[in-house]
């Protein structure tokens, strides 16, 4: 029979950051993870923010495998052939930390991450998946791998399994989500020469860009499609809410292909080679709809426990890792009484209540529910001030003031101004 | 009974690899390894006559330092002995050069058995199991579907698919036999074994302490040039209602003379 201080369960990065932390103070931690290396099995867009890492290992980017730091940010909105973009660019993000915006891949990042945990005495057992929590009196007393000998006993058992939180679901502390409370997200890494994605995105060497794109880039979804520049390739992708692709009727992929056809897409991409495809779910449970987060002998952490900031920041790694930290700081503060029990593991969501994390999630919690109140934010505004502004630039013979009237009446006749401005308010209300 | 099993770590069969530019080698920077998925038929099949007639298994590579995650994941599953060859100071090598030094470790630890991969998916010479019985004067059975020793026997009785059939040889024992998929199936490892193989440390032998001559360090063959296979054609999706898209196909088909 086994037995260690905590066993985790999950190699990602809420799972290695709760690891990271429990072995740096003595504690005996195993980490279980079904996939075949840590990382394996692990995928988000693209962009990893990093206060969190930073404290954990000082640096990290001296050491760790990231692909560019984040000084360039683009937004647009596309219709069915036209764009309107803002762009920002800050040199001050050229400099350590570099604004903790890092573009990775992840399985090498988790894969470097999870070592780190490793040589720090952490036992990682890789393509093993966990079936079951063991209870001893209701309290959560071990974990059941499906491996000959597959019992294993600890004081506390830490969660970070993910989106599809199965475990989390088995032991009640979650309700299965909803489709509109899941979005998901098809990404593909393209590969492009370094100095062709410097030119085409006008960067410096390990400078990096994050490129979303609205409106017609996800037919009119409420979502989202993304270009990430990595060190000689592309993160490229979209994501949208389950119930949203329902709705239309669209797949995945057909999304995917869709955007990446765009022109105006299509041209950033070009003379690339896809080199892979994934997939993911990413929980969009808003605050009011989070799962119970500890239990007898249980703490829940990243993906599984709903810790993703939907709004233009995206923000999940992040979060993720700051609650695998809480979590272990909680233990560690729970082994002096002794106590592991859900009362003395209060702690955790005190933690979290005064950090950004719980901060965030509330404010910005109900983004998707908002958004969606307003689907013409995504679909008729665009196509309407993208005409308006196309008949602003056509060159034709008529009188520059005759174009204008034209434009402008033609906007006029599709949108109402008063609604216009009153959802342009909401919608920075709820996003910004 | 001594049984000893070969393998070889291969780069992990699910990605792409990359043909570096400048000589005919792969890239190998940050790649993920794993075992040679034939070698797992043999380290089962060792697993299996060890339960049978007891003994010992030896299993041994001749590979970098990370190799020993390959061994790591034989001690895990329940070898006893493991034993990596440090191939830092060998620079080209074929599978002459590498039978050459695995045959001289076999010999030095002693064998009944030796089980090997019947090729390993990397370069798939399938040579490095008969160089070896080779060069130890004994028999090799290549790519087996079945082994069959009865007890206290010094015969061997195997099954190897043909085309169009099934052969079964005999041979007498010591001997080697490398694995075809479909000896077994191999099991998992238990936790215990995995908490085990992350404590053990896996023996090192430099190759200039196998009291080999310089000349068997030369590889006999060189690899001049590697490239990708062909790209595959771009499909062509035609779309339309069911009649007319039947309709196209079929035209299509007949256009490109498939029927």
């Amino acid at each position: 029979m086994e037995k260690f201080d905590c066993v985790i369960i999950g190699a990602g990065p809420a799972g290695v950051a709760a690891a990271l932390t429990l072995v740096r103070k003595g504690l005996t931690v195993a980490v279980f993870e079904r996939g075949e290396y840590p990382g394996s099995k692990n995928l988000f867009g693209g962009v990893l923010y990093s206060t969190v890492l930073n404290k954990l290992i000082p640096e990290f980017w001296k050491e760790a495998s990231v692909e560019r730091h984040i000084t360039k940010r683009r937004y647009s909105i596309l219709s069915k052939n036209s764009e309107m973009a803002v762009e920002f660019g800050f040199e001050d993000f050229n400099h350590p930390p570099f604004n903790n915006s890092f573009t990775v891949l992840r399985a090498k990042f988790d894969r470097w991450f999870a070592q780190k945990a490793e040589d720090a005495g952490a036992v990682i057992f890789t393509e093993t998946v966990v079936d079951d929590f063991i209870y001893d009196k209701g309290k959560v007393s071990g974990i059941k791998a499906r491996r000959e000998g597959g019992d294993v006993y600890a004081d506390v058992v830490v969660c970070a399994e993910g989106a599809n939180s199965l475990l989390t679901e088995k032991a009640g502390l979650k309700k299965k989500p909803l489709p509109h409370q899941m979005i998901t997200a098809v990404k593909e890494i393209i590969s492009i020469p370094k100095d062709v994605i410097e030119d085409r995105f006008n960067l410096s060497d390990n400078e990096g860009m994050a490129l979303e794109f609205f409106g017609g880039a996800v037919k009119g979804m409420i979502g989202s499609g993304f270009i990430y520049t990595n060190k000689d390739s592309l993160s490229v992708g979209v994501g949208c809410p389950i119930s949203a692709m329902k709705e239309n009727n669209m797949k995945p992929n057909d999304l995917l292909e869709s955007f990446k056809s765009h022109p105006v897409v299509k041209k950033l991409l070009r003379g690339g080679k896809t080199e892979e495809l994934s997939a993911k779910m990413i929980p969009e449970l808003g605050y009011k709809t989070l799962p119970k987060l500890i239990a007898d002998g249980l703490l829940i952490v990243g993906d599984a426990g709903g810790f993703v900031n939907p709004s233009l920041y995206r923000e999940g790694t992040n979060m993720a890792m700051y609650s695998g930290v809480a979590a272990a700081e909680t233990i560690l503060e729970a082994r002096q009484s002794g106590d592991f029990s859900e009362k003395g593991l209060q702690g955790y969501i005190k933690k979290l209540e005064e950090s950004f994390v719980m901060e965030d999630l509330e404010r910005y919690g109900d983004v998707p529910e908002k958004l969606s109140e307003m689907p013409q934010l995504f679909k008729e505004y665009p196509d309407a001030i993208l005409k308006m502004v196309q008949g602003y630039f056509t060159i034709s013979d008529l009188p520059k003031d005759e174009l204008h009237r034209q434009a402008w009446n033609g906007f006029k006749d599709n949108i109402s101004m008063w609604k216009l401005l009153l959802d342009m308010y909401k919608a920075r209300k709820a996003v910004l | 009974m001594k049984i000893v099993v070969c393998v070889k770590e291969v780069p992990d069969t699910a990605i792409a690899l990359k043909v570096k530019s400048d000589s005919p080698e792969i890239e190998t920077e940050n790649i993920p390894w794993v075992i040679n998925p034939y070698d797992e038929y043999a380290i089962e099949e060792a697993l299996r006559l060890r339960e049978k007639f007891d003994g010992d298994i030896t299993v041994i590579t001749f590979g970098a330092e990370r190799a020993e995650s390959v061994l790591k994941s034989c001690i895990a599953l329940g070898s006893d002995r493991s034993i990596r060859i440090n191939d830092k100071s060998v620079k080209d090598r074929d599978s002459l050069v590498t039978s050459k030094i695995l045959a001289r470790v076999i010999q030095n630890i002693g064998y009944d058995i030796i089980l090997c991969g019947k090729e390993s998916v990397d370069y798939g010479y399938a040579q490095t199991g008969q160089m070896i019985a080779e060069l130890l004067q004994i028999p090799c059975i290549s790519a087996i579907k079945k082994l069959e020793i009865p007890a206290l026997t010094i015969e061997a009785t195997c099954h190897r698919e043909i085309e169009g059939g099934l052969e079964v040889v005999k041979c007498s024992l010591p001997s080697v036999f490398t694995a075809q998929k479909g000896l077994n199936v191999p099991r998992y490892a238990s936790l215990s074994g995995i908490m085990k193989a992350k404590k053990t440390k896996i023996e090192t032998l430099e190759p200039d302490a196998l009291d080999l001559n310089t000349f068997d360090f030369k590889p006999k063959i060189k690899i001049t040039n590697l490239s990708y296979p062909p790209k595959r054609q771009e499909g062509k999706i035609i779309h339309g209602t069911l009649p007319d898209t039947a309709k196209e196909l079929l035209r299509s088909l007949k256009e490109a003379r498939y029927i």
